[in-house]
C-alpha cells in the first residue's frame, strides 16, 4: 500500500455541540422512542477516518442531515461524502458505517448506505458493493479488513 | 399482470417450526429429495455463517400429534469460513456444500452418519452456489471469481473438473440446472443471466445465450433463478426489485440460430417488492414465491 495518503490535507470541521436529549414524557418509561436521525448520527459521528486522526463528523463525511430514518418501516438511509472524489477509502468508510449501525440498531432495521450523489467517481460501483449483503458478509470475514474496521470503530477517549 | 395470492381460498403459508442451533445467520436450506419416501422421515440441511452445516430430521413419535424436529448431525471441521450454499444430489446420498473459503465439500450420507468424501478446490475466492444436475452426474459451482465450474462425478466418489466457464464480468451468485436437460443457468452481479450447454461434439461447454437485452434484462444483480416443473419457463429475481419470467422451451443445445437466442423474455413482474428480491422459487403447485428480508409474496 502506498505510503502517501489519498488526501493529505483534509478540511477539518468543528464538532457539532451535543444536545442533551430530554425525555419526552415522564410517565412513559416503558415506551420505546422511535429512532430518529439524530440517534443514528450519534452512532456514526465518532467513527474514525481510516487515514486521518479525525472523526467522520469532523471531516464532514457524515452529518445529521445526511441521514433519513423511517422508524415505522424500519428503514435507514445514510449518505456519506468521501473527502476526495477518487477516495479509495470510500468502501472502507461505508463498511465501517454499516458495521457500527448493525451493532447499534435493533435487528429489524434495513440500512442503505450510499455515497452522496456526485461525490465519487465510482459512485454506482461503490454503492452496489456497500449494499450487497453477501459481499459485505464476505468482506467482514477478511481479517485484514475486519481489523481496519475495528480500528475505525474503536471508541475515542475524550 | 400477475395476481397476488391470498383470500378467496387461495394458498397460504402458516408457520410450523423454528429450528435452533446455528450461532450465526443461516444462508441456505435444502430438503433431502430422498427423504419422506419409503417411510423415511423428512430431512433438511441448513448452512450457516457459523461455518457448519446442520442436518435436521423430523421424527414421528407415537404419542404426539405433530412430529418433532431434531438436529441429527452438525457437519463442522470442513469449512474455515461461512458455508453459503448446500444442495443434495438427486438420490439424497450426497450433499454438496459451498463456502466463502473457496472450496466445495462433498458429504456422503451413510446410515445416519455424514462423512466428507471430497473437497473441490479451484475457485479463487468465495463459492456462492452449488447445484447438482437432475441425473446426479454433474455438479456446478460458482464464485465471486466470475467463473462457473462443472464437475463430473467419477467412480469411487472422485470429482473431475470438466469445464471452467468464463464469461460473466462479475461475481456469479447462483447456478441452477434445467430440470430435464443438462443445460445450466447462472445469475450474476453483472446483471445478466447466462445459459450454458455442451457443444454438439461434447468437447466443451459454451455460453449459448446471455439474457440481458436492453429493455427487458435486469438492471441490477440477479440473485436467483427457478424453473417450473416442466422446465419450459424460468423465473429470475433481482436487486432491481423485479421478477422476470422467461420462456425456456427451446433446447439450447439445439440452437444454431443467428441473433437473439433460444430463450425469450415473457414478462416482467414489478411493483410488488420495495427492496432487493433475494430469492424466488417455482413450486410444484405452480405458484412462484419470492422473498426479500422479512416479507414474501406469492404469485
Amino acid at each position: 500500500m502506498a505510503s502517501q495518503l489519498i488526501n493529505a490535507n483534509p478540511v477539518v470541521h468543528e464538532r457539532k455541540a451535543r444536545s442533551v436529549r430530554q425525555p419526552t414524557s415522564a410517565h412513559d418509561d416503558l415506551a420505546v422512542e422511535p429512532i430518529d436521525s439524530l440517534e443514528v448520527f450519534d452512532h456514526v459521528r465518532d467513527i474514525k477516518d481510516p487515514e486521518h486522526p479525525y472523526t467522520l463528523e469532523q471531516l464532514n463525511v457524515v452529518s445529521e442531515d445526511s441521514i433519513a430514518v423511517d422508524d415505522k418501516r424500519s428503514h435507514v438511509l445514510i449518505t456519506f461524502t468521501p473527502t476526495v472524489e477518487h477516495c479509495s477509502m470510500a468502501t472502507l468508510i461505508g463498511l465501517c458505517i454499516r458495521v457500527k449501525l448493525m451493532q447499534s440498531l435493533p435487528p429489524r432495521f434495513k440500512i442503505d448506505i450510499k455515497v452522496s450523489p456526485g461525490s465519487h467517481a465510482s459512485e454506482v460501483a461503490v454503492n452496489k458493493q456497500l449494499n450487497d449483503k453477501e459481499r459485505v458478509a464476505a468482506a467482514l470475514e477478511n481479517p485484514n479488513l475486519s481489523q481496519m474496521v475495528d480500528e475505525c470503530l474503536a471508541s475515542s477517549e475524550e | 399482470m400477475a395476481k397476488k395470492l391470498g383470500g378467496n381460498g387461495a394458498a397460504r403459508l402458516g408457520f410450523l417450526h423454528q429450528l435452533e442451533g446455528h450461532t450465526d445467520r443461516v444462508w441456505g436450506v435444502a430438503w433431502n429429495p430422498a427423504s419422506r419416501s419409503g417411510g423415511a422421515p423428512s430431512m433438511l440441511a441448513s448452512c450457516s455463517g457459523d461455518k457448519t452445516v446442520r442436518i435436521w430430521e423430523q421424527q414421528s413419535t407415537v404419542s404426539s400429534s405433530s412430529p418433532s424436529w431434531t438436529c441429527q448431525a452438525v457437519l463442522d471441521e470442513s469449512h474455515s469460513r461461512t458455508v453459503r450454499a448446500c444442495d443434495w444430489s438427486p438420490n439424497g446420498k450426497l450433499l454438496a456444500t459451498g463456502s466463502f473459503d473457496a472450496t466445495t465439500s462433498i458429504w456422503e450420507h451413510v446410515g445416519g452418519e455424514f462423512d466428507c468424501i471430497a473437497t473441490l478446490e479451484g475457485h479463487e475466492n468465495e463459492v456462492k452456489s452449488v447445484a447438482w444436475n437432475t441425473s446426479g452426474t454433474l455438479l456446478a459451482t460458482c464464485s465471486r471469481d466470475k467463473t462457473v465450474w462443472i464437475w463430473e462425478l467419477q467412480p469411487g466418489n472422485d470429482f473431475e473438473c470438466v469445464s471452467v466457464l468464463n464469461g460473466h464480468t462479475q461475481d456469479v451468485k447462483m447456478v441452477l440446472w434445467h430440470p430435464s436437460r443438462d443445460v445450466l443457468v447462472s445469475a450474476s452481479y453483472d446483471n445478466t443471466i447466462k445459459v450454458w450447454a455442451e457443444d454438439r461434439d461434447g468437447d466443451d461447454w459454451r455460453c449459448v445465450q446471455t439474457l440481458a437485452e436492453p429493455g427487458w434484462g435486469h438492471t441490477s444483480t440477479v440473485w436467483q433463478l427457478s424453473f417450473n416443473m416442466s422446465g419450459d419457463q424460468m423465473v429470475s429475481c433481482s436487486d432491481d426489485l423485479q421478477l422476470m419470467v422467461w420462456d425456456s422451451t427451446v433446447d439450447p443445445s439445439e440452437w444454431t440460430g443467428n441473433g437473439g437466442g433460444p430463450w425469450k423474455h415473457l414478462c416482467t413482474i414489478s411493483g410488488h417488492h420495495e427492496r432487493t428480491i433475494f430469492s424466488v422459487h417455482w413450486s410444484r403447485c405452480k405458484s412462484i414465491f419470492s422473498g426479500m428480508g422479512a416479507q414474501f409474496s406469492a404469485y
